[in-house]
């Protein structure tokens, strides 16, 4: 399908939750979608016959200028289209629901955005530091992090 | 090396006089005769972080045969002479590989195999999670640089490493002390 | 197990494995909750190699990455390398010569085949056969011979550039490559009757851990994983790039030969197969490769129009995705790598659950994993 299809199937159902369709320069393509719905929309997309997005193939923390982004890239090994969904968040205690139960490999990115980015994931059944140590402070990918000059004594 | 029991030959009171040829005897330096077990029998800590431990591999394996020189890799530190570590060591491995040095018996020596263990490597700048060098966790005996280097390389720093241990002395050291 | 349970009380014992352990590929860190010798839970620990190249991307040129994808998976250097300029390329659309596209399926076929020989020898040294292990070293030691003519380096190449190669291939390489693929060919059936059908080897990875092909694709294993589970998958073909739509080549996919599809067995299986394929690949390239320029003109430094790309690549151990923003400036503005590897080890809790202790370690040798891709 092609993704101004995807989008209208998916503003058909879920209406003003899906806000925007990125083309231009974006490849994949992005629905922009409402936080709080995200993972009923991920369901919908696995599940939906006309969809079948069976692959999360990545799912990454992006922290744009204003504010910061979760970004799911789907693939259907079934039919073989692709789409990206986007959904924005606010720079002060992001967090948006988890998607671990529509796809499974959805944990350890999770666990590294919330690592690398501070995003917390509502209703993750295991969510840790994944990379850093348990006691790291602050979140590295953020753009105004601030490298340590120690880390246990030993010079960062 | 003192008179071979199975020769039959006469008893310690004969004195060393009435050794003949056929008894075993060898004199020596002590100091050379320990350096030169030590040497060769370095037995390396399997300590493979990243991309340095494949040549280490490939320098074990068969075409370089690192074996030649009575070097033979051990899974535990316990039964290890020397640690070659061999690639980047972030912050989290950091205790880690201080808990290993401190498993392994004396006497221990570390070769730091490449640049990322030497100083960091190509991650010394812009990497938060690197350590800049292992030398700040443990001493190190012998640098060898690359990235990563060459099996050629390692076997020259296993050889400077041996070198090394030719010139130590167990005995006057601890006669002066 | 819960009968036994009731009629003689246990106690769980937790057991660390790593993350200096020999036979976990590098520092990987297992928590192992195990009922005597029966594992009930196996939890992954890893970024003990964390090296923030997702950071270090932010802060470098595209061109500055490159030899930072060498050190992604230095397994396949050439495969990454390659990877790199590609996405790049598609985001700047660059148009790259039919010659360098040529070498570049070359370089990362024979990167393939090296990739997969390290596979298949530290795999077998895990499950105690070491001898295969040096077998497979001296092939290897070939194909790095070759690299070295090409690029002088041994491991970590740098050789793939955005808009091409570094530089043309030297004197009679495609003929040396094609001696090397006339010596390599009959060796694959000879690890075969070395160690592919021992007995021993069989029955302590025939149905062992087995990933159902709902699961591989639900928990994103890809590659020859994903292939092991029976699954007819492969970038190369499915999502073709380069020039490999010009080249006819199998698929490989586990067949449960030896036990259940999607067993121990047969990614291995697959990854001896492919080997077999790539030697194919390779010879059709060969004949097939063309006269002409090896580099497109590129400046240094250059800035890619405002966008955002996922390129994703079939390399040795799956799919190494891509996904990059620029904001117009010379650095990308965010970088993420899909690391194979690391999606991989997310399955290993549930496959592992019921396993015996030694089983873990056959478990980590089939999948193949390499320390540096998962924690970046």
């Amino acid at each position: 399908m092609e993704p101004k299809a995807i989008f209208e199937a998916v503003r058909a159902t879920f209406g003003e939750a899906v806000s925007e369709l990125q083309e231009e320069g974006f490849r994949p393509a992005f629905l922009v979608v409402s936080p709080e719905k995200v993972r009923e929309i991920g369901r919908f997309l696995r599940d939906d016959p006309a969809m079948k997005f069976d692959s999360l193939m990545c799912l990454s923390g992006v922290d744009y200028p204003d504010r910061f982004a979760v970004v799911y890239h789907l693939h259907s090994l079934a039919i073989g289209h692709r789409i990206g969904v986007k959904a924005y968040l606010p720079r002060e205690s992001p967090s948006l629901p988890s998607v671990d139960g529509v796809w499974p490999t959805a944990n350890f990115h999770e666990r590294e955005a919330f690592d690398l980015f501070g995003i917390v994931f509502e209703g993750s059944w295991d969510l840790r530091r994944i990379l850093l140590p348990e006691d790291w402070e602050g979140h590295p990918l953020r753009k105004d992090y601030k490298y340590p000059e120690f880390y246990h004594g030993i010079k960062v | 090396m003192s008179q071979d029991p199975a020769q039959g030959g006469p008893g310690p009171a004969a004195g060393p006089g009435a050794l003949g040829p056929e008894a075993h005897v060898m004199v020596g330096n002590a100091d050379k005769f320990i350096n030169w077990c030590r040497r060769s029998s370095l037995w390396y800590l399997l300590f493979a972080t990243a991309c340095c431990g494949i040549e280490l591999m490939q320098t074990g394996a068969s075409r370089y045969d690192l074996d030649r020189f009575g070097a033979v890799f051990r899974a535990t530190p316990r039964q290890s002479d020397l640690m070659i570590v061999a690639g980047t060591v972030t912050h989290k491995m950091a205790e880690r590989l201080i808990r290993l040095y401190e498993q392994m018996p004396e006497p221990k020596y570390v070769i730091s195999m490449g640049s990322c263990a030497n100083t960091g490597g190509p991650f010394y700048k812009d990497s938060y999670c690197v350590v800049k060098g292992v030398d700040l966790l443990v001493p190190v005996d012998v640098y060898v640089p690359g990235c990563p280097p060459r099996p050629e390389a390692l076997i020259d720093g296993i050889i400077k490493l041996q070198k090394i241990i030719d010139q130590k002395r167990n005995f006057a050291a601890a006669a002066k002390a | 197990m819960k009968a036994r349970a009731e009629a003689l009380p246990t106690q769980e014992m937790l057991i660390n494995m790593g993350p200096q352990h020999p036979s976990t590929h590098g520092v990987l860190r297992v928590i192992l909750r195990t009922d005597g010798e029966v594992v009930v839970n196996a939890r992954p620990d890893v970024g003990y190699l964390h090296r923030a190249l997702e950071k270090i991307g932010e802060r470098v040129t595209y061109a500055q990455f490159m030899p930072f994808t060498d050190r992604l998976d230095y397994l396949a250097s050439m495969n990454c390398n390659a990877a790199w300029a590609w996405a790049v390329e598609k985001l700047a659309g660059i148009e790259v010569p039919e010659r360098a596209e040529y070498i570049r399926v070359i370089v990362c076929e024979l990167n393939r085949i090296s990739s997969h020989l390290i596979a298949f020898g530290s795999f077998t040294a895990d499950m105690g056969a070491f001898t295969p292990f040096l077998y497979a070293i001296r092939e290897r030691e070939r194909i790095n011979d070759l690299f070295e003519e090409i690029c002088g380096n041994r491991l970590t190449y740098n050789y793939v550039r955005i808009g091409g190669v570094s530089a043309d291939l030297p004197d009679r390489f495609l003929e040396k490559t094609k001696e090397f693929l006339d010596y390599f060919d009959p060796k694959i059936p000879e690890y075969n009757d070395l160690i592919s059908y021992n007995k021993i080897f069989v029955h302590r990875l025939a149905n062992v851990a087995v990933a159902t092909p709902e699961d591989a694709v639900a928990y994103g294993l890809t590659g020859p994983n994903l292939r092991g589970s029976g699954v007819r998958f492969d970038l190369r073909r499915n999502e073709p790039y380069s020039v490999y739509p010009k080249i006819d080549f199998d698929i490989c996919v586990g067949t449960g030969e030896r036990g259940t599809v999607g067993d121990c067995f047969d990614r291995y299986m697959v990854r001896i197969n492919e080997m077999r394929e790539s030697v194919k690949i390779l010879r059709q390239a060969i004949a097939q490769i063309p006269d002409g320029p090896v580099m497109a003109k590129v400046p240094r430094v250059f800035k890619p129009p405002v966008g955002e790309v996922y390129f994703r690549a079939e390399n040795p151990r799956g799919e190494t995705g891509i996904y990059l923003i620029s904001d117009g400036t010379v650095n990308p503005y965010r970088l993420k790598i899909r690391a194979p590897s690391f999606v991989t080890m997310n399955i290993f809790e549930k496959i592992t659950r019921g396993l015996m202790i030694a089983d873990i370690v056959a478990v980590i040798g089939s999948f193949d994993i390499i320390l540096p891709e998962i924690d970046r």
